[in-house]
């Protein structure tokens, strides 16, 4: 690990404005960076400690939404009533992610900008355009059996880890944040995250030294919730293919829907396809082929990934069958 | 740096990058958890941190001077030995025990958890889940056990889960007791 200068900001004025130069970092849980600090993915100069700032609580609003502080630890939001009680899909996508010890000290902030566990972003002996750009992709026409089929570019096919950013996207969250020059944002988590393009390093709409403060939940929506994940072991594992879903059917008719899904993209992915395919229709398994077929229709395999394609299919018709049966 | 572990103070002189867990091992002679993948991987590391279970290999020590730590030097010693101790030694829950802190101080801060009534990835209904074998293995993933003692360590972690829960029905019937007397 290369050193740094450490300091402990004590809010969060305080800590956008000791957070200088391109290469700082604000540390919360650590769980990710401090991981990619030691093997040098990840050389920050400075460390801004914002583990102690006034952001854990998880307040009402009146709508009935939650204003969750963004150092809310993953298990503390899982198990909060209130988001069991309203946003199932959300305490499931948290509670299938990583093991209890990492739930307890990643926050809610840090999980939405986690990093790519592709494997050649991790190897430094490796080319990665994430890590360093314009130095190649080993992942295309290499082992990238974990990585992504849906939103890839030629520079890069990494895929977004998290899943609570998945149920985020369902959800229809927004991010607030506050700015170095103390402007505070309202990003919709729709246009929160970067496809890699050309630049696959900038993942997020954020600004340098930019700190989430908030997430906000709208009125929790009406119907059923689902977080359905598949992985190489049952447990604590990443995503190969999960669905966060939430579907409102009315007279037999699919009334509402919104569909998330984690492991395919570079990105928590958010199909507007699926949602036209399913609104307004019967429950029906041609109408889940349909959903199936549009979520996929640009979907591209790089060879050892070419499974997740006929696997993300099943998973979503099996999602959809789960939720529309009685 | 100034800490508080297992009770005791203690001050040390350390590089920024240490991680708690080195912190622990190489500089204050508590050699209890261990340094299994560094990666926050395998749970060998687990240590509490204000009751909470965490990977201690993947933190800073310099993040955690007001907090309150417990390693498993802090959780029993061989003259009295915590019931987890007492349970992993009678259902034989390791083979070579390098894993055996970490599950320990994982299964404490597990019970604690389920204690608060957190659900799991298994819990089918997540605002009351039910405590079996199928809760245990789930919530015990992030401690890793390559000799795979893994049911036995399931077997130890139930007896006390077990006996706690009894110990609580019996101080329920004591207090239901109490208050018939009291009537």
């Amino acid at each position: 690990m290369k050193t740094f200068d450490y300091r402990k900001a004590l809010t969060p004025e305080a800590a956008v404005e000791t957070f200088d130069g391109e290469t700082a970092r604000f540390i919360a849980g650590g769980t990710n960076l401090l991981d990619l600090m030691k093997l040098q993915v990840e050389t920050p100069d400075k460390l801004v400690d914002i583990s102690r700032l006034d952001l854990a609580s998880i307040d009402e609003r009146e709508d009935g939404g939650l204003t969750i502080g963004a150092l809310v630890p993953n298990a503390d939001l899982a198990a909060d009533p209130r988001v069991i009680d309203r946003y199932e899909v959300l305490s499931r996508a948290l509670l299938a992610g990583a093991s209890g010890q990492l739930r307890n000290k990643a926050s809610t902030g840090g999980n939405l900008l986690q990093r790519t566990r592709c494997y050649y972003f991790y190897d430094t002996g490796s080319r990665c355009n994430k890590r360093t750009p314009g130095s190649g992709c080993d992942a295309i026409g290499g082992a990238n059996r974990i990585l992504a089929v849906l939103g890839t570019s030629e520079h890069c096919i990494a895929t977004h880890p998290s899943d609570m950013a998945v149920a985020m996207r369902a959800l229809d969250a927004t991010v607030l944040t506050l700015k170095r020059d103390g402007d505070r944002r309202r990003i919709s988590i729709h246009d929160f995250y970067r496809l890699p393009g050309d630049t696959p390093h900038i993942e997020t709409v954020l600004d340098t030294g930019e700190l989430i403060t908030h997430i906000e939940l709208p009125k929790p929506p009406s119907g059923r919730q689902a977080y359905r994940k598949v992985r190489d072991r049952a447990s604590y594992a990443f995503a190969l293919v999960s669905v966060g879903a939430v579907i409102h059917i009315q007279e037999r008719r699919i009334a509402r829907a919104a569909f998330a899904f984690g492991g395919l993209a570079p990105m928590p992915w958010r199909s507007q396809a699926v949602e036209l395919a399913l609104i307004g229709k019967a429950p029906t398994r041609d109408t889940f082929e349909a959903a199936a077929d549009a979520l996929l229709a640009e979907a591209k395999g790089f060879g050892g990934n070419d499974f997740k394609i006929p696997l993300a299919r099943r998973t979503l018709i099996a999602t959809l069958r789960d939720l529309t049966e009685h | 740096m100034q800490f508080t572990i297992n009770g005791r103070a203690f001050e040390a002189d350390v590089d920024i990058r240490t991680s708690l867990l080195d912190l622990c091992r190489e500089h204050l002679d508590l050699t209890g958890a261990k340094k299994g993948c560094d990666h926050g991987q395998c749970g060998a590391c687990t240590m509490l941190i204000n009751g909470r279970r965490v990977n201690s290999c993947l933190t800073l020590a310099v993040m955690h001077q007001e907090d309150e730590i417990i390693t498993i030097e802090g959780v029993g010693d061989p003259q009295g030995l915590h019931p987890l101790q007492h349970a992993f030694v009678r259902h034989d829950a390791y083979q070579c025990g390098y894993c055996t802190p970490g599950q320990i101080c994982s299964a404490i801060g597990m019970l604690d958890e389920i204690k608060k009534g957190w659900p799991s990835h298994v819990s089918a209904d997540l605002s009351s889940p039910v405590f079996d074998d199928q809760e245990i293995s789930e919530r015990m993933s992030g401690n890793l056990c390559r000799c795979a003692a893994y049911t036995n360590v399931v077997d130890a972690i139930r007896e006390v889960a077990d006996s706690a829960a009894n110990d609580r029905t019996a101080d329920e019937k004591d207090k239901v007791m109490a208050d018939e007397v009291m009537a």
